[in-house]
Parts: structure tokens; sequence; C-alpha cells
């Protein structure tokens, strides 16, 4: 398959094959790493971090995997050291940095901001997150440590708990599964259920999909944790009653199948325990770790380099 | 008064203006606020709703004298009247007789309801657009934030 796509905005934007080909890839990054066959590859380029937000992960990722290749990086991690404190709009700010880079890293709090810098941006543009909107590399990595576990990602049972309504990383992540024949549980209190039209999209698909209150996590092959913000409640009482009931600890895993993964796309707080750190099914550190891989093959894709 | 000159009231004929039909019932009112027409427009506005259709079950009519239509207006009516039909009245003659259509990506006619998104915010030089993900019921999706909405949210959300 030719790649054709010149930024990555939204995982929406990818078909299936689109995203088994950057698993492709990606797998074959791991290998040229491992091999110390990647250090040229990106030679001579330059990647602009442009962190409007707050980030350490997906920055240093970002960073970590331009290096790897070869390339070099500039940029901000902060609002306050760019132009836009002076007032300059995005756009502006697209122009100029890509006049100095051959490809972008935008995290913005804007939603739409990173589609908007690609209309304008004349360097392929990679979105970082924008807001509660998108953030497709978070997407790939995940999908990424699935394939990587099972080998596939059809026929898999999926269970995602936490705050699947406001949850942007699940969101993108039930984006991205839409495309494979997997069975999906859905755990969240109440307030904080998947929104019924994601539930719809993804039944018109013909995904299983069940939605329960209840912390079962039996009978899954991925367990995927996310975090519950005690910002997202109206009543800090209500926070207070459902917190602990989405907690993993060494005994609600006790009868988890014994193959079965926990993933979670980090930071956790309180969500896993660091008794389940040590165990077989923890895998949260090697799925960010999976970043380094997917970014560094994706950064490539959009740059045209071959490898 | 008998039944006669009561129809004849109904579907009292205009001079010049337009009449939009086939919209669909109880929209009538978005109809004339997408027109700019309130208590200070001064020609004659006839206003028929819930009539009885064939195709619809029911419809509202709206006639205007003296008021031309252009196609921004026709696109805003699309969205929530996507059967209506435009008539050009001259002379009391039907002049120009057209269906709206929706298109595929609404350009510029909507505010996108998400505060966060790109589209709210000023100085950007961007224009709203909205891509048409199912047209009945109609839903639609910001093409910038993802946002979808549907129903009475895009209602709300057509700028006047």
């Amino acid at each position: 398959m030719d790649w054709n796509k010149k930024h990555i905005i939204s995982i929406k934007d990818f078909s299936r094959d689109e995203i088994d080909y950057v698993l492709k890839k990606s797998a074959l990054m791991e290998e040229k790493l491992k091999s110390g066959e990647t250090s040229s590859l990106m030679k001579g380029k330059i990647l602009a971090n442009l962190f409007f937000e707050p980030s350490t992960r997906t920055r240093m990722s970002f960073e970590a995997s331009m290096k790897l290749l070869g390339g070099q990086v500039i940029g901000f991690d902060n609002a306050s050291m760019s132009s836009e404190v002076k007032g300059e709009t995005i756009v502006d700010t697209i122009r100029v940095v890509s006049a100095y880079s051959n490809v972008i890293v935008l995290r913005h709090s804007v939603e739409g901001s990173a589609r908007l810098a690609s209309e304008y941006s004349e360097k392929p543009i990679i979105n970082g997150g924008d807001g509660a909107n998108q953030h497709p590399t978070q997407t790939l990595l995940d999908l990424y440590t699935i394939q990587k576990e099972f080998n596939t990602i059809d026929n898999l049972r999926i269970c995602i708990v936490g705050d699947l309504k406001y949850g942007r990383t699940v969101h993108s992540l039930t984006n991205g599964l839409e495309n494979y024949d997997v069975k999906l549980r859905l755990i969240s209190p109440m307030e904080l259920r998947m929104p019924r039209r994601i539930i719809k999209g993804l039944r018109e698909k013909g995904i299983e999909v069940e939605e329960t209150t209840k912390l079962n996590l039996r009978d899954c092959d991925v367990i995927y944790v996310t975090r519950i913000q005690r910002e997202r409640f109206p009543d800090p009482q209500e926070y207070e009653r459902v917190k602990d009931a989405y907690v993993l600890d060494l005994k609600t895993i006790n009868n988890i199948e014994d193959d079965a993964i926990i993933m979670h796309p980090l930071p956790r707080v309180t969500e896993i325990k660091p008794e389940i750190d040590n165990t077989k099914h923890a895998r949260y550190f090697e799925q960010a770790r999976n970043g380094i891989p997917v970014r560094m093959a994706l950064l490539c894709l959009v740059c045209n380099v071959k490898f | 008064m008998n039944g006669k000159e009561d129809r004849v009231l109904k579907i009292k004929t205009i001079k010049d203006g337009i009449v939009i039909d086939h919209i669909s019932h109880g929209r009538a009112p978005d109809v004339l606020q997408i027109l700019g027409i309130d208590n200070q427009f001064k020609d004659s506005v006839t206003i028929a709703m819930n009539v009885p259709s064939k195709i619809l079950g029911k419809k509202d009519i709206v006639k205007v004298e003296n008021r031309d239509i252009d196609s921004n207006e026709i696109n805003k009516i699309a969205i929530i009247a996507p059967n209506a039909t435009i008539n050009k009245i001259r002379n009391y003659r039907v002049v120009e007789k057209k269906k709206v259509t929706l298109p595929k990506s609404i350009v510029g006619i909507l505010r996108c309801p998400n505060p966060s998104c790109i589209t709210n915010k000023e100085r950007e030089p961007v224009r709203s657009v909205f891509i048409v993900k199912q047209k009945d019921p109609l839903v639609l999706a910001c093409k910038y934030c993802e946002r979808e909405i549907s129903g009475e949210d895009i209602t709300l959300s057509i700028t006047t």
C-alpha cells in the first residue's frame, strides 16, 4: 500500500487498511530500532514540537522518536513560550514554523486546531492532542500494543473502564476499534457512560457492545482502564461514591483471563494499584514504550522517508 | 363566511414575492427567522401550518410579498426543511420553482455549538464547516472539532 497521508489529524481519517499499515510499519521500525538501523533515517530533518498545553509523555515520546531517527527537535512545551501570548493566531504560528521544520507535532487545547493547522501548513502536521477531541497517535500505539500482544485485533474481547463520557482516549480508541471485529464491554458510572451516538455508531458497524456499571473483568482479553476525574462531577459526594468502585487491585483481577492484559494511557492515579505493576497482566508501561516505534514510523511515513 | 371563501383566504395568491412550500411541519417560524422576518416587516406574510400533505403528511407554507431569497437563505432552509420548494412569484405567476438541496458540507451557515471549537475563536481565519453524516434525521459533524449535532441543536446553531 502506498502511504498517501500527509497529516495525522484524527483516527477517523484512517481506514482499516491504513491502520494495519501503520501497525505493520511500526513493528518493522521496532525491529530496525533494536538492530540500530534507524539512526540516520531522518538525518538533516527537523521536528517542531509545538505544545501549547503541557505534556510530558507525548512531547518527550515524539522528541525521543525524532532523535532516534537522527533528526533534530525544536519547539516549546508551554503556551507562554509561544507568540500566542502576543496575540498570534495558530494559523500564523503554523505558517512560520512550517518554514523552519520538516514536520510539526501540535498540541493545543482548542478543538479542531490541528485540522485547521493542516489546511495552512506546507509541512505535515501530526495532532498531538486537540482539547477533548482527538489524539490519534495514542490510539495507534494502543492498537499496536494490542496487536503486538495477540497478533490480531479481530475476535478480541475488550473491556474499557472509567470515564467513558469525557475521555478523549477512549473515544478515539473506540473509533479505531470500529474497524475491527471486536466485542466491547464498557464499564463506567452511569454519569460517565459512553455518549449514545458513539454506542449507536458501534452497533451500526456490527460491534457487540455491553454496558455495565459493575466492574466485571471476566472473559476479557484486554482491560483498558482510564482515570475518573474529580472535576467531571458537579457533586463531590457523587465522585467519592464512584471513585473506589473502579479501582483495580489484586483482588479485583483475581478472576480475569490468564492471558488478559491491562492497559492504561497514563498517568494513572489510584485506579490501578501499584501491586498490579509486577503481575503478568500489566502492560501500561510497555504501552507507553510502544509509543516510540509507532511515532518513529509515523514521522517517517508523513515525511516520505522509506524504511 | 362560507367554506369556499375560507379556502380562498388560505391560499391567497401574491403578486410579487416568494412562496416556500413543503416545509417540514412546525418549521414555518424557523423559516421566518432565517428570512429575518419579524414584527418590523412591512409587507404581507402568510403562514400556513400543519396543512395536510400527500408527501409529508403535514406541511407548513410561508408566503412573503415583495421579498426575494438568496442562495445563502435557501441553504439554511434546506437544513431545517430538506423537502422545501421555493417558488418565486412575479406578477402572480411562478417564474422560478426549485427544490432545496442539502449539500454534502455546509459552509459558514452554522455556528459550532462547542465553545472550545477553533471555529469559535476570534481572528483565526476559519469558517464553520459541517459535514452531513446522515440526512434523515439530519446529523451533522463539525469538520474541525468533530462534534455531532442533530435535532433542535441544528436549528439553534443557524446563524442569523
